[in-house]
C-alpha cells in the first residue's frame, strides 16, 4: 500500500499548525477526530466545511462520518460565534429557579433563538446543559464569566451594555 | 473441545432447537422456520440492534433481548410472540409511521415496502399517536437515484452497505435524536458527493426513501439478496 | 518514589505549614469564585503580607455550603466565615489572634454534624494545584502500599470486602467489576474514569476533579494495578474547563514525581493517563457510548453483552468507573474494607456525595452515610425550604430519576430504596421543589431533556421521547385529553422496556413517578384546565374555551 501523505494545510494561517500539532501528537490516528475538532474550535471559534474536510482527510475519516460526529456533539459550532456570548444554563436547578424566563427574555431582547447570533454579529445566545454551578441557580455565562443568581433585570442590563458598545 | 460441547440446545416458542455457540437467536429461529420481525437487520450487514422489533422474551429474565445480536445460551427458553412483544412491536411501528411522512398511496415503494408489509403482518390498523408532520427534503440531484427523507426510518442499512460492502462510506448519519438525518459527505447533495454510483444503498433500503429514478412506477421490488453472496465471495478470496 | 520519600515530602509540608500561626483557607470553587473569592484571596494575601503576622493564605476546593459563599475558614481555630466580600480581607487579618468577626460567622453546626467526609475529606483543606498538599494528607500512600505490599487479587478482595458500589448511578458492585476485568483474557487492558457528569443539577464529580484531582488519579492507578492495565483515560466534559486544567496539572506533577509513568516506585508496574474531552452529549455517560466517544466516534451506545469488561475500548477489556467511585478507593485501601463496610445501610455501603440544590436554604455539596433519611438531608442539612413555601418533592437521579413526595421522606437513602420509590440514586443530584413547581411541567422538562439528548439510534427512545413530549405539552397547555394520558402511559412502558440503552430505559421515570405521586395534578390540567402551581400558562386551553 502506498504511504499516506496528509493533505497540505488549507492556508498559511498559523492556527492550522496548531491543529496539525494535535493530530501529529496522536499519530494521525482516527480516534483523534474529536480531540482535533476541539483544537479547531479553540483556534478558530467554530468549524466550517473546509476545516472538517481538512481534518477528515488528514485522519483518513470518511467525510460523512466526520460530519456525523461534528453534528452529534452540541459543543461544536458550525457558525462563527458573535462578539459576545450569553450562555444560559438549562440544568434542572436553574430551570426550577426560573432559567426558562431568562431565556424567554433574552430571546425577545435579542430577537434570536438559542444557538443563533444576532444579525449584526454582536451577540450569540446559547444554552448549556449544566455548568455545574447549580447551587447558585439560575446561572448564565456572560462571555465565559459565571454569573450566579442572575435576575432578569441584570441580564437585560448586560445585553444592553453589549449591544450599545 | 468435544463435538457435543459445540451444540447448544434451547427452545424457541416451545420448539426444541439446536444451535452452534455464538449463533444469534434470530439466525437459529430462521433456520427453524420461526419468524421474528426485523427492519434494521439485513443478512450480509453488521447488526446494530436498533429497530427493537426483534425483541424476544427469555424465561427467567424481565429484560427483553434483541434477537439479531443476542447469542444463544444452553437451556434458554425463548418466546418470540407474546402479547407483551406484540404490543411493543405495534407501538414501535406506530412511532415510525408518525415520525415522518409515510403516505403509502403516493409512495414509489407502495406494495413492496418492508415497513408497509410489517404493519400488515403485525396487525397495525391505525395510528393513535399524533403525526409529527415535519417536512423533509427530497434530494434528486443524483442522475440515477433519489433520496426522499420523508420516507426514511433511519435503519441505517444504506450507511452500513456503503461502508461495509462497497467500502466507500459516503453515507452516514448527522445530528441526533429526532433530528437525525442520513447524509452523503459533508451533508452535500448526493449528486455532487463522492458516491460511486453502485446503487447498493438503494437496493438495501426497506422503504421508498432511496429509489432508482428509472424504476418509478414499475412494479419491481428492491433486491438486497446480493449481500450474502458478496460476503461469501470475499471470504473465499 | 518510596514510602519513606513520600513521608519526607509530607513531613516537609507540615514543617512548612508549622511556620505559620494561622491558615486562611479561601474556597475558590465555581460557586464562591463566581461571587468574587478570587479577588478576596488577593486582598487577603496583601493584608497578610502587610500585617507582620505569620499567615498562610490558601486556595481550596469546595467547602460545601455554596449558598453561604464566598467561604473562608481560619485554622487552627476552625472559624468559618460566610458571604465574605473582598473588602473584609483587612478585618479578617486584623482579627486573627483576637475575637471572631460576629457578622461574618457562619453557624451551620446542624449542616455539618450529620455529614461524614470520605470522598470530600480533603475538600477545603488542600490547594488542588499542589501535589504536596495532597501528599501531606496521606495522598499516594495507598498506591505505594498496594504496589509494594499487596497482590492485585488482594486489592480486589479489599474493594469487594468494602461493599463499594458504582457511584455513577447503576450501583454495580465495584469489586465484582474489577474482578471481571482482571480475569478477562488479553495483554492490553484499559482503565477509564467517567467524568462526563451529565445530570443537570449535579456537580459532585466536578468538585472532586477540581478540588482534589490527585485522589482520582490515585484511585485509577490502584485500579490499573488490580486489573492489569497500563493505560488510562479520563473522559471529562468540555463544559468543565477548570477540571481539565487541574487534572492536567495533577498529571504533570504525578509524572514528575514518578507516581505515574514507567516502573512506578521501582516496581514492574507502569501506568499513565490521558485526558479526553467530551463535547456536550449526555448519552456519553453510558459506558458503551463513552467508549465510542473516546474512539473519536458518534457517542451512540451499542447493545450489551459484550460488556466493556470483556470488550471495551478498541475491543480490549476495559474497566469504567465514575469519578466518585475512584475517589473512594484510596481511603478504602488505607483504612481497610471493613471500615468502609461499617458505614451505610445493609446493601449500600459507605457514604454518598449529593449536590443539594433547588428550593432549599443551604444549597451545595454534602456527603452523608448511606441509609440516612431523606428528611435529615433536606430539613437538617439543607435547612429546609425557605420560608413562605412548602416542600413538594425532591428529585433524585437527574433525567433518569424520579420525584419523591413529602410522605416518603422518612425512607433511608440507598440504591434499592430509591429504586423502589420509582427514582434512582443516579450520580447524586438532589433538587428540592416547593409548591411553586408544577409536576407536569417538571416531567415535561425532563422528557424534553431526554428528547434532545437521545442519540437517535433506537426507535423507542428517538421517536418515543418526542411523542411523550408532544403529549405532555398538550397536557400542560390545557389541550390534553384523558385519552392522551392513557396513550402517554402506554408509551412510557414501551420506551422503558424496548429502548436500547439506559437513557431510553429510564427516560419515562420522571413521568411515571410524577404520575404515581401527583396524578391529581395531571387530572387538574386535563379536566379542569387548571395548573395548581400556576406555572403552566394554559394559553391554548383559553383559546379553545373562548
Amino acid at each position: 500500500m502506498a504511504a499516506f501523505t496528509p493533505p497540505p494545510l488549507p492556508s498559511d494561517d498559523n492556527r492550522w499548525k496548531i491543529v496539525n500539532g494535535t493530530m501529529r501528537k496522536n499519530g494521525f490516528a482516527r480516534h483523534a477526530l474529536i480531540e482535533t475538532l476541539h483544537t479547531v474550535q479553540q483556534s478558530f471559534g467554530y468549524l466550517d466545511d473546509d476545516a472538517i474536510r481538512f481534518v477528515a482527510r488528514s485522519l483518513r475519516v470518511p467525510l460523512s462520518q466526520a460530519y456525523g460526529v461534528v453534528t452529534f456533539y452540541h459543543y461544536f459550532n458550525l457558525k462563527p460565534p458573535g462578539r459576545h456570548t450569553l450562555t444560559i444554563c438549562a440544568g434542572t436547578a436553574c430551570y426550577i429557579k426560573g432559567a426558562d424566563k431568562l431565556l424567554a427574555d433574552a430571546e425577545k431582547k435579542l430577537g434570536v433563538k438559542p444557538g443563533k447570533t444576532t444579525g449584526d454579529g454582536e451577540v450569540s445566545l446559547m444554552m448549556a446543559r449544566c455548568v455545574g454551578a447549580c447551587s447558585r441557580a439560575p446561572v448564565a455565562l456572560c462571555d465565559n464569566e459565571v454569573r450566579g443568581e442572575l435576575t432578569r433585570a441584570q441580564m437585560i442590563e448586560q445585553l444592553e451594555r453589549w449591544t450599545v458598545a | 473441545m468435544s463435538a457435543e460441547n459445540d451444540v447448544r440446545t434451547l427452545t424457541i416458542d416451545e420448539q426444541e432447537v439446536s444451535a452452534r455457540p455464538g449463533q444469534t437467536i434470530l439466525e437459529v429461529a430462521r433456520e427453524n422456520g420461526i419468524n421474528i420481525p426485523t427492519l434494521c437487520h439485513l443478512d450480509g450487514l453488521s447488526d446494530v440492534g436498533a429497530c427493537r422489533l426483534c425483541l424476544v422474551e427469555i424465561k427467567g429474565s424481565n429484560k427483553l433481548l434483541p434477537a439479531c445480536v443476542a447469542t444463544v445460551q444452553e437451556g434458554m427458553e425463548v418466546s418470540t410472540d407474546t402479547e407483551r412483544l406484540r404490543r411493543h412491536r405495534r407501538t414501535i411501528l406506530e412511532l415510525l409511521f408518525a415520525e415522518r411522512n409515510h403516505v403509502c398511496s403516493v409512495c414509489v415503494s407502495n406494495g413492496h415496502c418492508e415497513l408497509q408489509a410489517m404493519a400488515q403482518e403485525q396487525g397495525l390498523t391505525h395510528v393513535r399517536l399524533p403525526y409529527r408532520y415535519a417536512k423533509f427534503d427530497v434530494d434528486a440531484s443524483h442522475d440515477r437515484f433519489t433520496a426522499d427523507h420523508n420516507r426514511c426510518i433511519l435503519c441505517l442499512r444504506c450507511v452500513r452497505a456503503c461502508a461495509e460492502i462497497e467500502g466507500a462510506h459516503v453515507w452516514d448519519v448527522m445530528g441526533r435524536g429526532i433530528d437525525c438525518l442520513v447524509i452523503t459527505d459533508l451533508h452535500e447533495q448526493w449528486g455532487n458527493s463522492t458516491c460511486t454510483r453502485c446503487g447498493k444503498c438503494v437496493q438495501v433500503c426497506p422503504t421508498g426513501a432511496l429509489f432508482e429514478k428509472s424504476k418509478i412506477g414499475t412494479e419491481r421490488p428492491k433486491d438486497p439478496q446480493f449481500l450474502p453472496y458478496l460476503n461469501l465471495m470475499r471470504e473465499a478470496q | 518514589m518510596t514510602i519513606e520519600e513520600l513521608e519526607q515530602i509530607a513531613q516537609s509540608v507540615r514543617q512548612e505549614n508549622a511556620k505559620y500561626d494561622y491558615e486562611v483557607n479561601v474556597c475558590m470553587d465555581l460557586a464562591c469564585a463566581s461571587q468574587g473569592s478570587g479577588k478576596l484571596k488577593e486582598e487577603l494575601e496583601k493584608s497578610a503580607a502587610d500585617s507582620g503576622k505569620r499567615i498562610l493564605v490558601r486556595r481550596t476546593g469546595c467547602m460545601g455550603p455554596c449558598s453561604h459563599g464566598p467561604l473562608v475558614r481560619i485554622d487552627p481555630e476552625e472559624r468559618l466565615y460566610e458571604h465574605v466580600p473582598p473588602a473584609k480581607a483587612q478585618r479578617i487579618v486584623d482579627s486573627l489572634g483576637g475575637a471572631p468577626i460576629a457578622e461574618l460567622q457562619c453557624d451551620l453546626n446542624e449542616h455539618f454534624e450529620s455529614q461524614v467526609r470520605v470522598v470530600l475529606e480533603n475538600a477545603g483543606y488542600i490547594d488542588p494545584e499542589k501535589m504536596d498538599d495532597y501528599i501531606a494528607r496521606d495522598g499516594y500512600k495507598a498506591l505505594l502500599t498496594v504496589l509494594l505490599e499487596m497482590t492485585p487479587g488482594g486489592v480486589i478482595h479489599r474493594i469487594t470486602e468494602s461493599g463499594l458500589r458504582g457511584r455513577g448511578g447503576g450501583g454495580y458492585p465495584t469489586g465484582l467489576k474489577w474482578g471481571t476485568v482482571a480475569k478477562a483474557a488479553g495483554g492490553v487492558k484499559y482503565v477509564v474514569c467517567n467524568g462526563d457528569e451529565g445530570d443537570p443539577g449535579a456537580f459532585m464529580d466536578r468538585s472532586v476533579m477540581e478540588g482534589d484531582p490527585h485522589r482520582v488519579l490515585e484511585g485509577m492507578a490502584i485500579a490499573a494495578y488490580a486489573v492489569g492495565a497500563s493505560k488510562g483515560f479520563i473522559y471529562v466534559r468540555a463544559e468543565y474547563p477548570i477540571a481539565v486544567s487541574r487534572l492536567t496539572t495533577a498529571l504533570r506533577e504525578a509524572r514528575r514525581r514518578g507516581l505515574l509513568g514507567n516502573n512506578i516506585a521501582n516496581t514492574p508496574f507502569s501506568f499513565d493517563v490521558e485526558i479526553r474531552l467530551g463535547a456536550g452529549a449526555f448519552v456519553c455517560g453510558e459506558e458503551t457510548a463513552l467508549i465510542a466517544s473516546i474512539e473519536g466516534k458518534r457517542g451512540t451506545p451499542r447493545t450489551r453483552p459484550p460488556y466493556p469488561a470483556s470488550s471495551g475500548l478498541w475491543g480490549k477489556p476495559t474497566l469504567i468507573n465514575n469519578v466518585e467511585t475512584f475517589a473512594n478507593i484510596a481511603p478504602i485501601v488505607r483504612n481497610g474494607g471493613k471500615w468502609f463496610h461499617d458505614m451505610g445501610s445493609e446493601r449500600s455501603k459507605g457514604t454518598k456525595v449529593f449536590a443539594l440544590t433547588g428550593k432549599i436554604a443551604n444549597t451545595g455539596l454534602v456527603e452523608v452515610p448511606m441509609g440516612i433519611k431523606l428528611r435529615e438531608i433536606i430539613e437538617k442539612i439543607g435547612g429546609g425550604v425557605p420560608e413562605g413555601h412548602t416542600f413538594k418533592a425532591v428529585q433524585t437521579g437527574g433525567p433518569s430519576g424520579g420525584c419523591i413526595p413529602a410522605e416518603m421522606l422518612d425512607v433511608g437513602v440507598s440504591y434499592d430504596a430509591l429504586l423502589k420509590m420509582g427514582s434512582i440514586m443516579g450520580s447524586g443530584g438532589m433538587i428540592v421543589m416547593d409548591d411553586s413547581s408544577c409536576m407536569v411541567n417538571v416531567a415535561r422538562f425532563f422528557v424534553e431533556f431526554c428528547m434532545t439528548e437521545s442519540c437517535g439510534k433506537c426507535i423507542p427512545c428517538r421517536a418515543g421521547t418526542a411523542q411523550m413530549h408532544t403529549l405532555l405539552t398538550r397536557i400542560s397547555n390545557g389541550t390534553g385529553t384523558l385519552e392522551d394520558l392513557e396513550l402517554l402511559e402506554d408509551l412510557c412502558v414501551t420506551v422503558k422496556e424496548a429502548s436500547l440503552c439506559g437513557l431510553g430505559q429510564t427516560a419515562p421515570n420522571p413521568v411515571l413517578s410524577t404520575l404515581k405521586y401527583f396524578r391529581n395534578e395531571y387530572i387538574e390540567h386535563i379536566v379542569n384546565k387548571r395548573c395548581p402551581a400556576g406555572v403552566c400558562g394554559m394559553e391554548a386551553a383559553a383559546e379553545v374555551l373562548a
